[in-house]
C-alpha cells in the first residue's frame, strides 16, 4: 500500500508563524518572572516556591500548545491520554517518594 | 607471561566448584555441537536468512518462547538446587556464598529471562493475527527488541561462569549491592544484563501499543477486540511507565559503583531506602505486567472450550484497565516494615487491598462464562482449571500480607516465598503454558499430544502444591527466606523435604513437556483445518501456520467473535464472503542491524561489567554506527506481488479445502 | 499494512480501493515516538524525586547557594527557549516546501543547542575544579546525573539533527524526512519542556 499523504491532510498540525512567535513571547515571559522573583528576593519561602512552580507548569501548558499542537489533534486523542497518563505517573512518582522518603521517621 | 594468563585466567573464570566446571563443559559441548551441526548441514546462511536477520513477528515469537524455555530450564535447576540444600537440615550441599547466588540468579532469570520473553513471545505470535494485521507496528524495532533481550539475557547468564555472578538477591538492595560490600564484578553483570534487555521490554511495549491502537482490522472497534489484545494493551501500559523507573534506578546503581557516587551509600549522604523505594515502584507494575496478559489467554480459552461468549466483557475490559494502573500506587506494601509511619502504610495497605476487587471480577466472569457451557477439557482448559482455585489462594494470601500490621510478621518469611510462586507459577506459568497449548497449532500446524500433555500438567499441579503448601506453614513458624540451612531443633524438615519433593514432580514435570514436544514433532499429524479448538477470534481464520503476509486479504469485522459468528453465518447457509481482490502487499524488509547492534550493546555491557574501556567505547561507537546506518537507509520495504501471494494461498489452502 | 481502526468500514462488501485508506505509517511512527517521550518523562521524573529527596544531604560539602552562578544558567536558558523556536520554524519553512530555510532554521537550532552544550561544560568543568565533583555529596550525584542526563539528550539530540540534515540535502522533503523533522523537533521541544523544571526545581528554588 501506497504512503498516499494528500495535501490536505499533510497541511495541519503545523500551526502558523503567529502561533510559534506568540508562544515564544509567552514563554520568554513565563520564564523571566520567576527569575525576577528569585532574583529580586520579593517573595520567600512557600510563596516564591508557589509561584516558580505556577510559571514552569503554563511554561509546559505553552510549549505543548502552540509548539507541539496538542490541541490540534484528531479524535481519538491518544496522544492526550498518554501525556495525562504519564504525567499522572510521573506525579505519583515524585510526590510519592517525598512522602515515603522525607517524612521517613527512620531516616531523620 | 604464562604466570600472567594464568592469574587472569583464574580470576576471570569461576573456578573451584565442580557443579560449575561440569556446566563449562556442557557449553563449551553444546556450542561446538551447535557450529559442527550448522556447518555440516551447511545451514549458517539459512540461520541468517530466516532467523537472525528475521523482522517477522511469528518467527521473533519463536524465539522468544524457545530463549525462555531454556531460561526456565536453567532458573528450574536453580530451584531445585536450592531445594535440594533445604531438604534435610544442616545440608552442606551448596556453600553460603553459592546458595546467595543461586537465590540471586533463580529469581531474576525467573522473572526478567523467563516470564518476560515468554510474554512476548505470545504477544509477537498472537496480537497482529487476533487483530487481522500483517505484522506490528515497527517490525524493525520489533527485532531489535528481541535481540537486545538476548544479549542482555546472555551477559547475564555469561556471570555463572565469567566473572562470578550476581549474589545480592533478585532486585539488588543496597548497601549490599554497592561497591563497598560487593566489589566483585557480579552485581554489574546484574545491572547490564536487566539494563541492555529492559530497554528492549520498553520498546516491546511502545511497539504493541501502537500496534493495537493503529493497526486493527477495519471494523474491528476496541470493544469489538479480542480479550487477549485488551490484555496485552493494559501490560504494555503498565511496561511504558514502569521499565523507565528501573533503567533510571540501575543507572543510578551503576554510578554508586562505576564513578562514586553516593546515592544508595551509606556515606557521603546517601540513602538506600530510596533505592528500595525506586525498584519497588518498577518491581510491583512489573507482577501485573506478567499476569495481565495470562488474564487475556485464560479469557480466550475459556471461552473457546466453553463454547459461549464471555461474560462481562466489559467489566472485563474496565478491570484490566484499572489493574494496570492501580498498579502504579501500591507499591510501598513491600517495605511495610522499612518504618515510613503509620499514615504511609494505611494508604498502601488500602489500595494493596482494592486491587482484589477488579481481580475478584475476573474470576467470576470466567466462572459465569464457564457457567451452563459444553465445557471440554483439552490441555488448554486443564490448565485455566488449575489456574484459577491456585490463584485465589494466591491471591488471598496476598490480601493477608497487605495487612500493614501484620505483615510485620510475614515479612520476608517463607509466607512470602510461598504467595508470590502461587501467584506467578499459579497464575503466570500457568497462563502461558495455557496459551503455548492453545496457539500451538497455529504456530507450527499441528496439535501438541494430550495425553502426554495431561500427565505434565498433573505432575505440575500436584508438585506445585507439594512444594508451596508446607512453605506457608514454614513461614508462620519462623522459618526466613534466604537462610542457607536450618538445625535439627526447629522442627522444619519434615515440611521442607515434603517441599522438596514437590519441587522435584514439578522437575519430572518439565522432562514431559519436553518429551511431549519431542513425541508430538515425531508422531506428527498435520492440522489442516487451520481451526483446531472450533475458535472465536480471527487467528483460526488463517491456514496454520500463518503464511508470512498472515492475511492475503484483510477481514473486515463486524462482532466480537468474528470467526465464530462467520462460522455460524456460514452454517445457517450463508454464502462465504465473496473473495476480495488480491493486492500487492507491503512487507517489512529483513535487516541485519538489530543483531549486530545488540552485539556492540553486548561488548558495551561487557566493557563496562570489568571496566575494561577499550571495549565498552568501541561497542557504544558500534550501537550509534548501527543507529545512524538504519537512518540513512530508505530501502526498508518491499512489496509482495500478487502472483506470490496467490501461489502460496493456493498452495496452502489447496490442502485444506 | 495499517489500517485506520475507525474508519467505520461493515460488512464484507467493502470496494478493496478503501483497503489504502489506512493512516499513513509516518503518522503512525510519530505516534510511537511520542510514546517514546512518555517513558522519557518517567526516566526524568524518577531523577527529579531523587533530587528533590536527596538534595539536602550536603555532606558537610557545598549547597545549591554556595556553588550555583546564576548568570550563566540564565543565558543558557534563553539559548534553549530560543531554539525552541528556532526548530519550530524549521517545521514551518518543510510545511511551506522551502528546503532552503528548513535547513537553515535547523542549523540555527543545532547552532544554539551547540551553545547550550558547551555552557554547560563550562560549568561542570568550574564546579569540578571547586571540588565539587559527583562524588562529594548525595546532593551533588543528583545534581549532576539530573543535569547530565539532560545535557546528554542535547548532545544526541545535536548528533541526530545533523544527520538529519544530511538527509534532506539529500533526499529533500519527502513524507519520510517530514515525519523525521516532526519527532526531532517534538523531542527538542520536549527537552526545553525538562530544562524549565531543571531551571526552576534545580536552580531557582536551589539559590531561593
Amino acid at each position: 500500500m501506497q504512503h498516499d499523504m494528500s495535501p490536505s491532510h499533510a497541511d495541519k498540525n503545523h500551526g502558523s508563524l503567529k502561533s510559534y512567535t506568540i508562544g515564544f513571547v509567552f514563554s520568554i515571559l513565563l520564564t523571566i518572572i520567576p527569575i525576577t522573583v528569585v532574583m529580586s528576593g520579593w517573595l520567600a519561602g512557600k510563596a516564591s516556591a508557589i509561584i516558580l512552580m505556577v510559571t514552569a507548569v503554563l511554561q509546559l501548558v505553552v510549549q505543548l500548545i502552540f509548539f507541539m499542537h496538542l490541541r490540534e489533534e484528531k479524535k481519538p486523542r491518544y496522544n492526550l491520554l498518554t501525556l495525562i497518563l504519564g504525567l499522572i505517573i510521573l506525579l505519583v512518582i515524585v510526590i510519592g517518594s517525598m512522602w515515603i522518603m522525607m517524612y521517613n521517621m527512620v531516616a531523620l | 607471561m604464562w604466570e600472567r594468563v594464568k592469574t587472569f585466567a583464574s580470576e576471570f573464570f569461576v573456578t573451584g566448584d565442580p557443579l560449575i566446571y561440569g556446566a563449562d563443559v556442557s557449553i563449551v559441548i553444546t556450542i561446538l555441537g551447535i557450529v559442527i551441526g550448522l556447518t555440516y548441514f551447511n545451514k549458517w546462511g539459512w540461520l541468517w536468512r530466516e532467523w537472525l536477520t528475521t523482522v517477522d513477528h511469528k518467527k521473533i515469537g519463536i524465539m522468544y518462547i524457545l530463549a525462555a524455555f531454556i531460561m526456565l530450564f536453567r532458573g528450574g535447576v536453580d530451584a531445585l538446587l536450592m531445594r535440594a540444600q533445604l531438604a534435610a537440615p544442616e545440608m552442606n550441599l551448596l556453600p553460603p556464598d553459592h546458595y546467595n547466588q543461586i537465590f540471586t540468579t533463580h529469581g531474576v532469570i525467573m522473572i526478567l529471562f523467563m516470564a518476560m520473553p515468554f510474554m512476548f513471545g505470545l504477544f509477537n505470535v498472537m496480537v497482529p493475527l487476533q487483530i487481522g494485521a500483517r505484522d506490528v507496528a515497527y517490525p524493525f524495532l520489533n527485532a531489535l527488541s528481541f535481540w537486545l533481550f538476548f544479549s542482555g539475557a546472555m551477559l547475564f547468564n555469561l556471570s555463572f561462569v565469567i566473572g562470578g555472578s550476581p549474589d545480592a538477591g533478585w532486585l539488588a538492595y543496597p548497601p549490599y549491592s554497592g561497591i563497598m560490600h560487593n566489589p566483585g564484578v557480579g552485581q554489574d553483570f546484574y545491572i547490564w544484563g536487566i539494563q541492555i534487555s529492559g530497554i528492549g521490554s520498553l520498546m516491546t511495549g511502545i511497539n504493541f501499543i501502537v500496534t493495537i491502537l493503529k493497526m486493527r482490522a477495519p471494523g474491528m472497534k476496541l470493544m469489538k477486540m479480542p480479550m487477549f489484545p485488551w490484555s496485552v494493551l493494559s501490560s504494555c501500559i503498565a511496561i511504558i511507565f514502569s521499565f523507565p523507573i528501573l533503567t533510571a534506578t540501575l543507572a543510578l546503581l551503576f554510578l554508586d559503583r562505576y564513578a562514586g557516587a553516593h546515592f544508595f551509600t551509606l556515606d557521603g549522604g546517601g540513602n538506600p531506602m530510596m533505592y528500595i523505594n525506586l525498584i519497588w515502584m518498577w518491581g510491583h507494575p512489573e507482577v501485573y505486567i506478567i499476569v495481565l496478559p495470562a488474564f487475556g489467554i485464560f479469557s480466550e480459552i475459556v471461552s473457546t472450550f466453553a463454547k459461549k461468549k464471555l461474560f462481562g466483557y466489559k467489566s472485563m475490559v474496565y478491570a484490566m484497565m484499572i489493574i494496570s494502573i492501580l498498579s502504579f500506587l501500591v507499591w510501598a506494601h513491600h517495605f511495610f516494615t522499612m518504618g515510613s509511619g503509620a499514615d504511609v502504610n494505611a494508604f498502601f495497605a488500602l489500595t494493596t487491598m482494592l486491587i482484589a476487587i477488579p481481580t475478584g471480577v475476573k474470576v467470576f466472569n470466567w466462572l459465569f462464562t464457564m457457567f451452563r457451557g459444553k465445557i471440554t477439557f483439552e490441555t488448554p482448559m486443564l490448565w485455566t482449571m488449575g489456574f484459577i482455585p491456585c490463584f485465589i489462594v494466591g491471591g488471598l494470601t496476598g490480601v493477608l500480607l497487605s495487612v500493614a500490621p501484620a505483615d510485620f510478621q510475614f515479612h520476608n518469611s517463607y509466607f512470602l516465598v510461598a504467595h508470590f510462586h502461587q501467584v506467578i507459577i499459579g497464575g503466570v506459568v500457568f497462563g502461558y503454558f495455557a496459551g503455548l497449548y492453545y496457539w500451538w497449532p497455529k504456530l507450527f500446524g499441528f496439535k501438541l499430544n494430550e495425553r502426554i500433555g495431561k500427565w505434565a500438567f498433573w505432575f505440575w499441579n500436584i508438585g506445585f502444591y507439594l512444594c508451596f503448601m508446607p512453605q506457608y506453614a514454614l513461614g508462620l513458624m519462623g522459618m526466613t527466606r534466604r537462610v542457607v540451612t536450618y538445625g535439627w531443633d526447629k522442627g522444619w524438615w519434615e515440611m521442607n523435604l515434603v517441599s522438596t519433593i514437590g519441587a522435584g514432580l514439578m522437575g519430572i514435570a518439565f522432562l514431559f513437556q519436553v518429551w511431549q514436544i519431542v513425541y508430538s514433532v515425531k508422531h506428527l499429524r498435520k492440522d489442516e483445518t487451520g481451526d483446531p479448538w472450533n475458535g472465536r477470534t480471527l487467528e483460526w481464520s488463517i491456514p496454520s501456520p500463518a503464511p508470512v503476509y498472515n492475511f492475503a486479504t484483510l477481514p473486515h469485522v463486524t462482532s466480537q467473535d468474528e470467526w465464530w459468528e462467520e462460522k455460524q453465518r456460514r452454517l445457517q447457509g450463508h454464502p462465504a464472503p465473496a473473495p476480495v481482490k488480491i493486492e500487492p502487499i507491503h512487507m517489512p524488509k529483513n535487516s541485519g542491524i538489530p543483531i549486530v547492534m545488540s552485539m556492540f550493546w553486548f561488548f558495551t555491557g561487557f566493557g563496562f561489567i570489568f571496566d575494561w574501556l577499550w571495549l565498552a567505547i568501541p561497542g557504544l561507537v558500534g550501537v550509534a554506527a548501527c543507529m545512524l546506518v538504519h537512518s540513512f537507509n530508505y530501502d526498508t520495504d518491499y512489496y509482495i506481488p500478487v502472483e506470490e501471494i496467490k501461489r502460496t494461498e493456493s498452495a496452502i489452502r489447496g490442502v485444506t479445502s | 499494512m495499517a489500517q485506520l481502526h475507525d474508519s467505520g468500514l461493515t460488512g464484507h462488501q467493502v470496494s478493496h480501493t478503501e483497503h489504502h485508506d489506512h493512516p499513513d505509517m509516518e503518522e503512525m511512527r510519530t505516534f510511537g515516538f511520542w510514546i517514546y517521550l512518555m517513558t522519557d518523562v518517567i526516566i526524568f521524573g524518577t531523577l527529579f524525586a531523587v533530587y528533590i529527596v536527596l538534595q539536602g544531604n550536603t555532606n558537610g560539602g557545598p549547597g545549591p547557594k554556595d556553588l550555583f552562578q546564576m548568570g550563566g544558567i540564565i543565558a543558557s536558558t534563553f539559548i534553549l527557549l530560543t531554539s525552541s523556536y528556532t526548530s519550530g520554524l524549521a517545521v514551518l519553512a518543510m510545511h511551506k516546501g522551502n528546503k532552503k530555510a528548513l535547513l537553515g532554521w535547523l542549523g540555527a537550532t543545532v547552532l544554539l543547542g551547540a551553545t547550550f552544550i558547551i555552557m554547560e561544560i563550562n560549568e561542570f568543568t568550574h564546579l569540578v575544579h571547586e571540588g565539587a565533583t559527583i562524588s562529594t555529596s548525595a546532593f551533588l550525584s543528583a545534581f549532576f546525573t539530573l543535569v547530565g542526563t539532560h545535557g546528554l539528550h542535547v548532545l544526541l539530540g545535536l548528533v541526530w539533527m545533523i544527520a538529519l540534515m544530511m538527509q534532506i540535502a539529500k533526499r529533500g522533503i519527502t513524507p519520510v524526512t517530514k515525519r523525521k523533522v516532526n519527532v526531532i523537533s517534538l523531542f527538542w521541544h520536549f527537552l526545553d519542556v525538562v530544562w524549565i523544571f531543571v531551571f526552576t526545581i534545580v536552580y531557582l528554588m536551589g539559590v531561593s
